[in-house]
């Protein structure tokens, strides 16, 4: 595998797209390897599904390089067509076909033969647990189960690569642990995936690398472990019974940040033992009530949060 | 020695196949169409009320009214009627057909699958295609069974075999052209209710011409309106042709009208189909 990881999937640069006078994507670049998860993370509106809808040929691009799969997007759209399986944010299943008929229709207008089709309808059926239900029509499905005939439809094509544009928002947590699990299998096999998601967890899982989008520029790109290297974040979280407690410790305790509403005060750390040790003993030593002590690693609400200036939750203390 | 060839034919995986793509799509329409048949039943069922209505309530009384400037309608009453208005209701039937195209279309574009084809490499006029094939099979079918219910309220058509034949192929182009103009209809509505009433001119238009009282009858605006509008050399074509009567001029304006129709509509719906969404 590794050899095929110098070959990009995906190579954007200086991508740009505005809608009217609303700059949407100012200038991306993107670099994918095969056969990896590249994330795409932003809050709403940063332009995450817009890139989507560019690289997967449904959009035109203002300015800007782009090659999906090895082909031009703006000369040979038909062939990265040919080469891309998209699943996105709503739906794209015919809701009053069966499942099985749904993936017949792809494997129809993919040209598989009869023989093939239905063998391959049959095994996405089972492997996506549909086969009790391919007889029912979609409308009859449940939210998880549309995400998974919705994924397999676009599986029918044997893509190369995948976009899957918040494939698992709306989904109770079982669901979006069996989608996280069929991703983990198809990148197994050799499939590059494309992911945008607003779940921190899900980016944090699932991909390789991952690229942090606001105001239509990636801010910062890397995997999980360097994103959260970059920013200072750990901390212990304390909880007091009242605000005598509260004010106590915040005397005690200087660089702290203190959160009133829920009489808790987030103090820096990294998470050690003994300064674990030395703010228990400065607390004890004041007789001061501590309801309940947490201890927090960075993770990525950190690193989104400190690198899209967004500051309405936490603020993030240097060291 | 050759020069080298710059456009290499496309590789087998990367031709189009417009055909098979359009009958797969006309598969799906078809199931889509047993899957939801009540659609089906209302559309066939307004014209079969009109037709009732205008036989048995009003008939009497405008059969009395159609006066000698028709032909065939010299006895009056309502079997006069009947024979006067069933090419209005057949080509109502048609109108109400593409009614139900433009509904589709708009549920297929509100529903996601529609952004799925688009990202497929297949032959992209297929999705329309395969629309257009279906209602022309529900329009063949609803003719049918509106022409039935006619003939068993009275209709008299005198057409022979090469009448009836013709008469076929007239309704295949007329229904032709109105389900392309519906096809854009259906992809330029916003919401499956705005495609639902976008066609209603269609089904009124056979009323503001002679499709249900001659248009000598009318007043001066209003049978200028009647006597230019498409619907009306269509009306008279379908008369002329089950009746067994001189055509004149209409069956090549009607025709004509057609292709302009046909032609405009696939033009629309095929710019509206490969815009950005």
């Amino acid at each position: 595998m590794t050899s095929t990881h110098s070959r990009p999937a995906i190579a954007v640069t200086g991508l740009r797209k505005s809608f009217g006078d609303h700059v949407v994507l100012d200038g991306l670049d993107l670099h994918v390897p095969q056969g990896t998860v590249f994330s795409l993370l932003g809050a709403n509106g940063a332009g995450k599904t817009t890139t989507v809808r560019i690289l997967s040929t449904l959009l035109g691009a203002d300015g800007g390089d782009v090659t999906v799969a090895g082909h031009d997007l703006a000369r040979e759209p038909d062939a990265v067509r040919a080469a891309i399986g998209v699943t996105g944010q709503f739906s794209a299943v015919d809701k009053l076909l069966t499942g099985e008929e749904n993936l017949r229709l792809m494997a129809d207008l993919h040209h598989l033969g009869r023989g093939e089709g239905r063998r391959r309808v049959a095994r996405l059926l089972d492997q996506f647990d549909l086969t009790r239900a391919a007889g029912k029509p979609a409308s009859t499905y449940s939210g998880g189960m549309l995400r998974r005939l919705d994924l397999a439809m676009t599986l029918v094509g044997s893509p190369q690569v995948i976009f899957l544009d918040e494939p698992t928002t709306g989904l109770d947590p079982r669901s979006r642990r069996d989608m996280w699990q069929i991703v983990r299998d198809l990148v197994a096999a050799g499939v590059t995936i494309f992911l945008t998601t607003q779940y921190l967890e899900e980016a944090d899982e699932l991909a390789d690398r991952i690229g942090v989008l606001d105001h239509g520029r990636l801010v910062a790109e890397g995997t999980a472990e360097e994103l959260k290297r970059r920013i200072p974040g750990g901390h212990v979280r304390l909880r007091f019974a009242d605000h005598h407690g509260l004010d106590a410790a915040l005397r005690i305790l200087g660089q702290a940040s203190p959160d009133t509403d829920a009489l808790a005060l987030r103090v820096p750390s990294d998470g050690s033992l003994r300064s674990l040790k030395t703010l228990i003993g400065q607390l004890d030593d004041r007789a001061i009530e501590v309801d309940e002590l947490s201890v927090h690693t960075p993770d990525l609400d950190d690193v989104f949060l400190a690198l899209t200036g967004d500051s309405r939750n936490e603020k993030v203390t240097a060291p | 020695m050759t020069a080298p060839v710059l456009t290499a034919p496309a590789p087998a995986s990367l031709r189009f196949h417009p055909l098979r793509d359009s009958a797969t799509m006309l598969r799906r329409n078809l199931k889509r169409m047993l899957r939801y048949p009540s659609m089906t039943v209302m559309l066939v069922g307004m014209p079969v009320v009109f037709l009732l209505l205008f036989v048995y309530v009003l008939g009497g009384t405008l059969g009395a009214g159609l006066g000698a400037s028709v032909p065939g309608a010299a006895g009056g009453g309502r079997a006069a009627y009947a024979n006067y208005v069933a090419p209005a209701i057949i080509l109502m039937t048609v109108a109400a057909t593409v009614q139900g195209t433009a509904i589709s279309i708009a549920m297929d574009m509100t529903e996601g699958i529609i952004t799925r084809f688009r990202t497929m490499h297949i032959a992209r006029v297929s999705v329309l295609t395969g629309h257009v094939l279906g209602s022309m099979i529900q329009a063949m079918i609803s003719l049918a069974v509106v022409i039935g219910v006619a003939l068993l309220v009275g209709f008299r058509p005198t057409a022979g075999l090469g009448g009836w034949l013709a008469t076929a192929g007239f309704l295949v182009a007329v229904s032709f052209a109105l389900v392309w103009l519906a096809v854009a209809l259906g992809q330029v509505s916003k919401s499956v209710e705005t495609a639902s009433n976008l066609p209603m001119p269609l089904i009124l238009l056979p009323f503001l011409g002679s499709g249900f009282v001659p248009t000598d009858s009318m007043p001066a605006g209003l049978r200028w309106f009647a006597e230019y509008q498409p619907f009306t050399p269509i009306i008279e074509t379908l008369r002329g042709l089950l009746m067994d009567e001189p055509l004149g001029n209409n069956a090549w304006i009607a025709l004509a009208w057609c292709a302009v129709i046909a032609l405009g509509g696939y033009l629309w719906s095929k710019r509206l189909f490969n815009r950005e969404s």
